[in-house]
């Protein structure tokens, strides 16, 4: 059964207010920004977002009044640092104030690998002695019941849906992501389910015939949407490069948060969908991000 | 963004420029290690070129290279990162590598340092109502916790140098001695801070911060009147040593457009 359907549909099935979402699951590449943006265009409310680092995304999102709560290890805007929604939202409660869960990076790969796995916690010997514990009261120090040592529990985090963008896709999402993959399969295994954003839909035999590459069981994704250049301005290896200059231009934008109002309107608002943010961003720029060359990974024998 | 530059006698360079030739001279030949963003970044690459051919470098995202990127790196998950990697993979399996006591050296920076080498990359004031909320610990306070030893790189000034930062992101030695041991971490600890004006070290037994050199254009002095608290001295302490001409050849290379290094 064909799992496919539009970003809206999919956004308006699997995304409603007040649900917990993982997005920017692969780190600075792959990011969702096409289903971040039908977010916030359809104004979903009171989200909890859950991601390691999650770019300038969770930014948009908390700018635009989605969110209510932030489970992350760091929120803003790696080109340009600091997320002035972010801020704003945190040091002003503008749009509104928001719940801040602090992780670093293991710890959120660790509670989501727990959630995966169904396991209630898993211990680390990470971030002892730091304050992280005491913005985050789910981490719990405690001694382990082996060695005696200090210890920190990290608790499981089963989020709603994880949004995952990868490079292809079969109409019932067995889909094939490449590169680093940063929390995708812990997030993909912890969630109840999963939305699928692919670059290109391929047919199953293609998917099949490399087992190995596919990111998450397919029996848990509940929708594919076919999305070209839908991680824009993030990278996907083998399609398209990151596009620094948007991100600088972003950060300046959103300085005030009339320019922030400016930004959103020009950019989601009122844009209909990511093929009119393509259209806007301009074929030149669009071309200037493609491909320098191919580099083709030689083909893996399956025989038996 | 222009920046300006230290005149030195033989050849101008800028406070990155210095910055990065410091951070290279701290990674050992054949040392796995934990490579950060921005200039820890073009660090890796020059000191690859340079004294350390068989390090190695793991990325939090999921990446481990035996060569640097065959491009500047605006982030760790640029595709020329990707491209030719030894491994790419997991966030869980690179942690596990640092966990697991894998990691020689790890690279992080930082908006407010302490005299023992604690770091906040999270909020400068209260918590609860923060003046000023910073992005988070990403990876950094893992790569604190659990590589053999970190450096770190940052701007100098008096608000960023303070006696005690107001929240632990990424721990150095606490309190001072034994600290780090008493909470549980089981080695590790700050081994250099590379400023824009200095490279302060550690004196492992009290874990104090030392100024180890101060950069060309500044002085002991000059150092100390930009630390917010009273920053003690080495024994030793000299002039950082200059980019070498081959150093700035290979750094300019990387980094033509002096993107992070201008």
């Amino acid at each position: 059964m064909s799992k496919i359907m539009t970003m809206c549909d999919a956004v308006a099935r699997f995304v409603p207010q007040g649900s917990s979402v993982v997005m920017g699951a692969a780190l600075e590449s792959l990011i969702p920004f096409a289903a971040g943006h039908e977010i916030i265009r359809r104004q979903v409310r009171d989200l909890t977002l859950i991601g390691p680092i999650s770019d300038m995304l969770f930014d948009q999102l908390i700018g635009a009044g989605c969110v209510r709560k932030v489970i992350a290890a760091w929120v803003g805007n790696v080109s340009a640092g600091l997320g002035h929604n972010y801020r704003r939202a945190c040091e002003q409660g503008i749009p509104h104030r928001l719940d801040v869960i602090d992780h670093s990076n293991f710890t959120i790969s660790l509670a989501l690998l727990a959630g995966g796995l169904g396991a209630p916690f898993i211990p680390t010997h990470s971030l002892l002695g730091t304050d992280i514990p005491g913005t985050n009261p789910a981490l719990r120090q405690s001694l382990s019941p082996f060695g005696g040592e200090k210890i920190v529990l990290v608790p499981a985090l089963q989020p709603d849906v994880a949004i995952l963008h990868v490079q292809r896709s079969d109409e019932n999402g067995n889909a094939h992501a490449w590169g680093n993959l940063g929390v995708s399969e812990e997030a993909a295994l912890a969630s109840e389910r999963i939305i699928i954003v692919a670059e290109e839909v391929v047919p199953h035999h293609i998917i099949v015939s490399d087992p190995n590459r596919v990111i998450a069981p397919s029996f848990k994704v509940c929708a594919v949407v076919r999305e070209p250049g839908g991680a824009h301005p993030s990278p996907v290896q083998g399609h398209y490069n990151r596009d620094h200059e948007y991100y600088h231009d972003y950060h300046r934008a959103t300085r005030t948060v009339e320019g922030n109002v400016e930004w959103m309107n020009r950019w989601v608002a009122d844009t209909k969908d990511r093929a009119g943010y393509l259209q806007k961003l301009g074929k030149e720029r669009w071309q200037s991000l493609q491909l320098k060359e191919h580099r083709y990974a030689a083909p893996v024998d399956y025989g038996y | 963004m222009p920046r300006p530059w230290i005149m030195g006698t033989e050849m101008d360079y800028t406070p990155q420029e210095i910055m990065v030739a410091a951070a290279a001279r701290e990674i050992r030949d054949g040392e796995i290690v934990f490579t950060g963003m921005r200039l820890p970044l073009i660090a890796f690459a020059l000191a690859k070129q340079m004294h350390a051919p068989g390090a190695i470098g793991l990325f939090e995202a999921g990446l481990v290279r035996d060569t640097p990127a065959p491009e500047l790196l605006y982030t760790m998950g640029d595709p020329p990162n990707i491209a030719g990697a030894l491994w790419a993979t997991r966030m869980v399996n690179m942690m596990g590598l640092l966990q697991r006591g894998a990691v020689d050296l790890g690279f992080i920076g930082g908006a407010e340092l302490d005299r023992f080498g604690n770091l906040n990359t999270s909020y400068l004031g209260n918590p609860k109502s923060p003046k000023t909320k910073l992005p988070g610990s990403g990876g950094a306070a893992d790569i604190a916790s659990l590589s053999r030893r970190f450096v770190v790189i940052m701007a100098h000034d008096k608000r960023r140098l303070v006696e005690r930062v107001d929240y632990i992101t990424s721990p150095g030695f606490g309190d001072g001695q034994g600290w780090r041991e008493r909470v549980g971490l089981r080695y590790g600890g700050p081994s250099a801070i590379i400023t824009t004006r200095c490279v302060l070290g550690f004196e492992p037994s009290w874990g104090e911060a030392v100024l180890r050199s101060y950069h060309p254009g500044q002085s002991v002095a000059s150092v100390r009147a930009e630390t917010g608290w009273d920053l003690r001295i080495a024994k030793d302490v000299h002039e950082t040593g200059s980019p070498t001409p081959e150093e700035l050849t290979i750094i300019r290379r990387y980094d033509p457009q002096g993107f992070w290094t201008r």
